[in-house]
């Protein structure tokens, strides 16, 4: 009987997940369809999204450079250890170019990006729930997806493949002061072989990953904040949530974009 | 003929899960009339006016203003009617990342009408020095204020745009009485100039006594009394005659 008792429960439990999971999805794909249609119709906030384009894109800049130098001299030295076992240390510059613009520039970007801003965005509007200052926009006949969700969705997407593109230059930067400096490379060699190797594709498919990023930064943060629980826990709690489910979900948009890009 | 209630609600319910917080309320506001609803906390007086707002949608019952019904619109009609509305929250709900001009200008800046931001930003500070804040606090931020400037503040955007009807939840909470008394005559001052209908929720009773027409109470999910605020005193309603004496004995259980 006790092992009866003990089976139902786990059955109920994984049920109760299984359920919690769809109803959330459920939630979120509303959600993102309504945030969509209002990015679409007027009336726009524009000095609401040039506000944010600042925020999001302008104040990121700091953090996600030092991810992308650090991120791009670790890689030449990496590289260069690994392809001297076969005396392909030459390939270390295109290595590291590639490796930047396409995956490591957009997907450690997006995860930093996702750590200040989602997190930023699900508190203030979190906050603003909890203090009924969404309430009070909607006395104001202001909708507050208007004003709140659509300007940060639009700026985040926007910005991000801004960020990305200096975050790739900065990486290739890293890279370039650990070959030349470090690694013993020729500096016009070195550019030779960055320049030469990358091609259109390459960048173009990091820039609309970060696009796509970004729009899920907003996205989750904005999610999260309009729905987030009464008093301080409920805030915090939207929080971690919307770092842990933008994070997640940057992780697995960037495996299918990747299907979608280079599966040919 | 009688005249069309501004705001009327016929038998209006909402529940949250099993929590039956509005159990069928029925009350009707005449145009330029103070209604004050008092009530023990937690007795749906919030949620009435959410409901009236449509900030919360009830789950029975009808909520009428001007006549028209209110309670299901949505898209243009709903904001057709919201722009009637201004509404002092408890907390202020100021807009944190906004000026405090900003603040009260906000529905001229974005509303129907779009000012430009110099005519706003001067209608601002005129409702600003109208509730007894001086100009320099216009480019304030909120968490500069203290909590009397905040209510005035907040008192100066619900009137910005001169509406037609007024919403004051718990105007006094968290106020010393001297400031509570000063924005209790501002109230009743600023009500009678704009010639708007007021409701106002509070369980503070010198509040009640200096800004109401008539006064409601809600218990139990139901208004209990409503009448005049000359007959509160002698209303020979038991809740009524327990809250406004703030007795522990009687109908209204102490612990809810």
């Amino acid at each position: 009987m006790a092992i009866t008792g003990f089976i139902t429960d786990l059955l109920a439990s994984i049920g109760r997940t299984v359920l919690g999971l769809c109803s959330t999805a459920g939630h979120l794909a509303i959600f993102t369809a309504q945030a969509v249609s209002h990015c679409l119709r007027p009336p726009f906030f524009l000095g609401e999204i040039a506000r944010q384009f600042l925020k999001i894109g302008y104040f990121s800049l700091p953090v996600v450079g030092m991810t992308a130098v650090f991120t791009g001299a670790v890689l030449a030295l990496q590289i260069y250890v690994g392809s001297a076992r076969f005396n392909a240390e030459s390939a270390v510059a295109s290595i590291v170019a590639i490796g930047i613009v396409r995956e490591l520039g957009p997907v450690l970007g997006g995860l930093m990006v996702a750590g200040r801003v989602s997190a930023a965005i699900a508190a203030e509007i979190g906050t603003m729930r909890v203090t009924e200052q969404i309430d009070a926009l909607t006395t104001l006949s202001t909708n507050p997806f208007k004003y709140l969700v659509t300007p940060r969705l639009i700026a985040a997407t926007v910005a991000m493949p801004i960020l990305v593109a200096v975050a790739d230059a900065i990486g290739i930067m890293g890279g370039f002061l650990v070959g030349v400096g470090r690694l013993g490379f020729n500096e016009g060699a070195y550019l030779n072989n960055t320049v030469d190797f990358l091609e259109f594709d390459d960048v173009f498919s990091g820039l609309v990953k970060a696009a796509v990023f970004g729009f899920i930064i907003a996205l989750m943060g904005c999610y999260q904040g309009y729905n987030s629980g009464r008093g301080a826990q409920g805030v915090g709690r939207a929080t971690t949530n919307a770092v842990v489910g933008a994070s997640v979900l940057i992780l697995a948009a960037n495996y299918v974009l990747t299907e979608l890009f280079f599966s040919a | 003929m009688s005249e069309t209630p501004k705001i009327e609600l016929k038998g209006v319910a909402k529940a949250f899960g099993s929590n039956a917080v509005l159990r069928g309320v029925d009350l009707s506001v005449a145009k330029g009339e103070s209604m004050v609803i008092i009530g023990g906390s937690g007795t749906g007086k919030s949620v009435t006016l959410k409901c009236i707002l449509g900030l919360i949608r009830p789950d029975a019952g009808e909520i009428h203003v001007d006549g028209a019904r209110v309670d299901r619109s949505s898209g243009r009609s709903r904001d057709a009617m919201l722009d009637k509305f201004g509404m002092l929250f408890q907390g202020g709900a100021l807009f944190d990342s906004l000026t405090v001009w900003q603040n009260v200008a906000f529905r001229l800046l974005h509303g129907k009408r779009k000012l430009p931001n110099d005519e706003a930003r001067a209608i601002a500070i005129e409702k600003l020095k109208r509730v007894g804040l001086k100009e320099k606090t216009a480019d304030l931020f909120p968490a500069e204020l203290s909590g009397g400037m905040q209510k005035r503040v907040g008192l100066a955007r619900a009137i910005a745009a001169a509406p037609e009807i007024i919403f004051f939840d718990e105007p006094t909470t968290g106020l010393d009485p001297i400031m509570a008394d000063v924005i209790n005559d501002l109230i009743r001052e600023l009500v009678t100039e704009i010639g708007a209908t007021a409701m106002t929720i509070t369980h503070d009773m010198s509040s009640v006594r200096k800004i109401a027409d008539n006064v409601a109470m809600i218990h139990e999910g139901v208004v209990q009394w409503c009448g005049p605020i000359g007959e509160m005193e002698n209303s020979g309603n038991a809740y009524v005659d327990q809250f406004i004496h703030g007795r522990a004995d009687g109908p209204i259980e102490a612990v809810r």
